[in-house]
């Protein structure tokens, strides 16, 4: 017979072992999809669409070559643009506000914060016609740093709250140092706030990069050639009459490259920064 | 602090990074400018189209119209067809003028023509006898046509066609009459029907440009329709019922498995992969499954839609180039439309690209073309024959007030067709009742058709 304890090790390794096994469970049927896509990539146009999937076969590069064949780095240098302007815009804004509703508190701002939120309440499909209007009277469809604009100020309701919650783990008697060594605003913001929340500024600039390199409907509406963004240039691989998985697939390989490497790059600052607000 | 110390230099790289990015980018794709003209007085015609292969064919031929007109430049841009309807409508409906030409379909033709948003193009085409306008095919040019003006050029065009496996047929001693009968087809899928092949494989995906496309025309040679001459909605009928009836009990029989999830590239994976042995559906189609590397190629037998009370009940659909009033450049997007829908444009792609790629369904002539009827010999006659005999003014048993098959052109009608196609899905997968959909349908297509009574 067991004793208490060793049957509350076993028990804890046995639960260890469960846990371990539905995250690889979960982690492969999150990755699946993204590993068949690979896959499709590197296929011929009939064995991507065929109705019994086929794991090995002989990898082909035409779909690669196809998607760069059709233009795909100006769409990729315009998504990049509009991604990194709306990132700076929407996390340089979003500081100053957070720091006023979190560390500086000034009156009657904190409701504000819901009103943040609130703006993202509205469907896209109802601000897009208004926004369509505006831009075609003052002349700036398809213009690239409209399009970022546009995207930096979608963002900065995220970022806000992100960055809200990241200052509130600061620390008063930090600041309350800064403040009785003669600190100003600005100096208590960059040198004393700014470092030890950069995990989480790092985390929200990653997710506003997301989110704009990603957007869909507001691209395809606003612009038309000039300043198209990669996410419309992916659908139109979509062919009513024919089959497209292969060149698709490859496409959006490629698009997912430079989001795959600034989240790998920024893993160690993302994961301490989403979990920034968490831990209480 | 050193970590810290990394990552301001980190931010500060990203903020040089992304400086640099904006400064060398005033738009990158097709640098040029807008289309009110780039430098020294080049034209740019700014192009919106579909992502079909004649219409890709089109763009790698674009340098061939730039060489022969020097000082213009032509930007296309593909979309999903979605997207285009999407991006267009916005475009074309407020005049912001981004788009110099833009691909239309049938559907949208005589709607747009009617609210004014397109250069009437008929004086254009007539005048010039080199382009001979009356060689475009008849139903074709009907169906772009709203009150006697040409408001868009066919570049493509397709009906539907019955597909069927020679091989297989000819192994249960079937044969395909050349005009069949949908009781005939269902016979014959039934009779071929195995478990590893679908007697016939027909499209179930909900939209009104999928499933509704080819039950549409079941519907209106079953003696059905979406509205009667008063636009009053005709969808609770007993023909509607027999008809919507017939297309389940064709796809529980021997129909492909789950076929909520096929529509026109499923359903042409199944045929190729020979997981299906029979077909009804674009004409176009047949010119994939005689691609060079189509395992079914040579073993295709091509015939006309089933029909059940009318004679012909092909659909009719076509891609069309179309120029919105609101451009800037109207008489060069003329000679660009001009150009790429002509007899000549017919033959560059052939030359260029290869005849069995050549835009079909939009012009007579074409099918008259001695490297065309050699290169698509099985399905080219059917498809003129087809082509040149469905009526789009009535190819119902009973008049119609618009004039297109497979689709009503009002504005409303995507719409009621798509939560009809939900319905009818629905129907389709055992998750509703024949009579709950249409009497459902019914009271959604009325309320559309109320707002066009006279």
């Amino acid at each position: 017979m067991n004793s208490p304890s060793s049957t509350t090790t076993s028990n804890r390794s046995a639960r260890g072992a469960l846990t371990t096994l539905v995250t690889w469970v979960l982690v492969l049927i999150f990755f699946f999809p993204v590993f068949w896509m690979v896959l499709n990539g590197f296929k011929p146009e009939s064995l991507a669409s065929s109705v019994d999937p086929t794991f090995i076969f002989k990898p082909v590069t035409e779909g690669y070559q196809l998607a760069m064949d059709r233009g795909m780095a100006g769409y990729l240098q315009n998504s990049l643009t509009a991604a990194v302007i709306a990132t700076i815009i929407s996390v340089t804004l979003a500081i100053p506000a957070a720091y006023a509703l979190s560390i500086r508190r000034v009156k009657n701002v904190e409701n504000s914060l819901s009103f943040f939120i609130s703006t993202r309440f509205m469907p896209l499909a109802a601000i897009v016609l208004p926004l369509f209007m505006i831009f075609k009277t003052i002349g700036l469809l398809d213009n690239i740093y409209m399009l970022a604009v546009v995207y930096g100020a979608m963002n900065l309701p995220v970022t806000v709250w992100m960055m809200r919650s990241f200052f509130l783990e600061v620390p008063f008697e930090i600041i309350e140092a800064a403040r009785v060594d003669g600190a100003g605003m600005f100096r208590e913001i960059v040198r004393i706030v700014l470092p030890l929340v950069l995990p989480g500024v790092a985390a929200a600039a990653l997710i506003s990069f997301i989110f704009a390199w990603n957007e869909y409907f507001l691209a395809l509406l606003l612009t038309s050639s000039a300043a198209r963004t990669t996410p419309p240039f992916l659908g139109s691989f979509v062919d009513g009459r024919g089959q497209f998985l292969a060149v698709l697939s490859a496409a959006a390989t490629i698009a997912a490259l430079p989001v795959i490497i600034a989240g790998w790059a920024a893993q160690k600052q993302l994961v301490r920064g989403l979990s920034m607000g968490a831990i209480k | 602090m050193l970590a810290n110390k990394r990552m301001l230099a980190l931010g500060t790289g990203a903020v040089a990074v992304a400086l640099t990015v904006t400064a060398c980018s005033s738009g990158a794709v097709q640098a040029g400018g807008g289309s009110t003209g780039g430098d020294g007085g080049t034209v740019t015609l700014k192009v919106a189209t579909v992502n079909n292969g004649q219409m890709k064919d089109m763009e790698k031929l674009k340098t061939e119209y730039e060489a022969a007109n020097p000082g213009v430049k032509v930007n296309f841009q593909v979309m999903e067809e979605g997207d285009l309807r999407a991006a267009v409508t916005a475009d074309v409906a407020s005049g912001a003028g981004q788009y110099d030409i833009v691909t239309i379909g049938a559907y949208e033709t005589p709607q747009w023509g009617a609210n004014g948003w397109l250069v009437d193009l008929t004086p254009a085409l007539q005048s010039d006898a080199s382009y001979d306008v009356n060689d475009l095919l008849p139903p074709v040019r009907d169906v772009n046509t709203y009150d006697g003006k040409l408001f868009a050029v066919p570049f493509y065009g397709e009906s539907s066609i019955l597909m069927y496996n020679k091989e297989v047929m000819d192994k249960a001693g079937i044969t395909i009459p050349q005009n069949p009968t949908w009781q005939q087809v269902a016979d014959a899928a039934k009779k071929v029907n195995t478990p590893d092949m679908a007697g016939i494989c027909m499209r179930g995906k909900p939209g009104w440009g999928d499933l509704f496309a080819p039950l549409t025309t079941v519907v209106q040679t079953f003696g059905g329709n979406w509205y009667d001459s008063n636009w009053k909605a005709t969808v609770d009928t007993p023909e509607w019922k027999e008809a919507v009836g017939f297309y389940k009990k064709l796809l529980d029989d021997s129909g492909e498995k789950d076929p909520v999830s096929y529509s026109f590239n499923e359903c042409l994976t199944a045929l190729k992969e020979g997981k299906a042995a029979m077909w009804a559906d674009a004409s176009v189609a047949a010119s994939m499954l005689e691609a060079a590397d189509s395992p079914v190629k040579g073993k295709m037998g091509y015939a006309h839609m089933p029909v059940d009370k009318t004679k012909e009940s092909g659909w009719l659909w076509s891609w069309n180039l179309a120029i919105p009033t609101s451009t800037k450049q109207k008489d060069a997007a003329i000679k660009f439309v001009k150009w790429a829908t002509s007899k000549d444009y017919i033959k560059l792609v052939g030359n260029k690209i290869g005849w069995s790629n050549v835009p079909p369904g939009s012009r007579t002539s074409t099918y008259s073309i001695p490297e065309y009827k050699d290169a698509a010999k099985a399905y080219a006659p059917i498809t003129l024959d087809v082509m040149s005999s469905v009526n789009p003014k009535q190819p119902g048993v009973n008049p119609q007030p618009w004039v297109g098959i497979q689709y009503v052109s009002i504005p409303e009608f995507q719409d009621v067709g798509n939560q009809c196609a939900q319905l009818v899905a629905d129907y389709l997968a055992n998750r509703g009742t024949i009579d709950d959909a249409l009497s459902k349908c019914q009271s959604i297509a009325q309320a559309a058709g109320d707002k066009h009574k006279k």
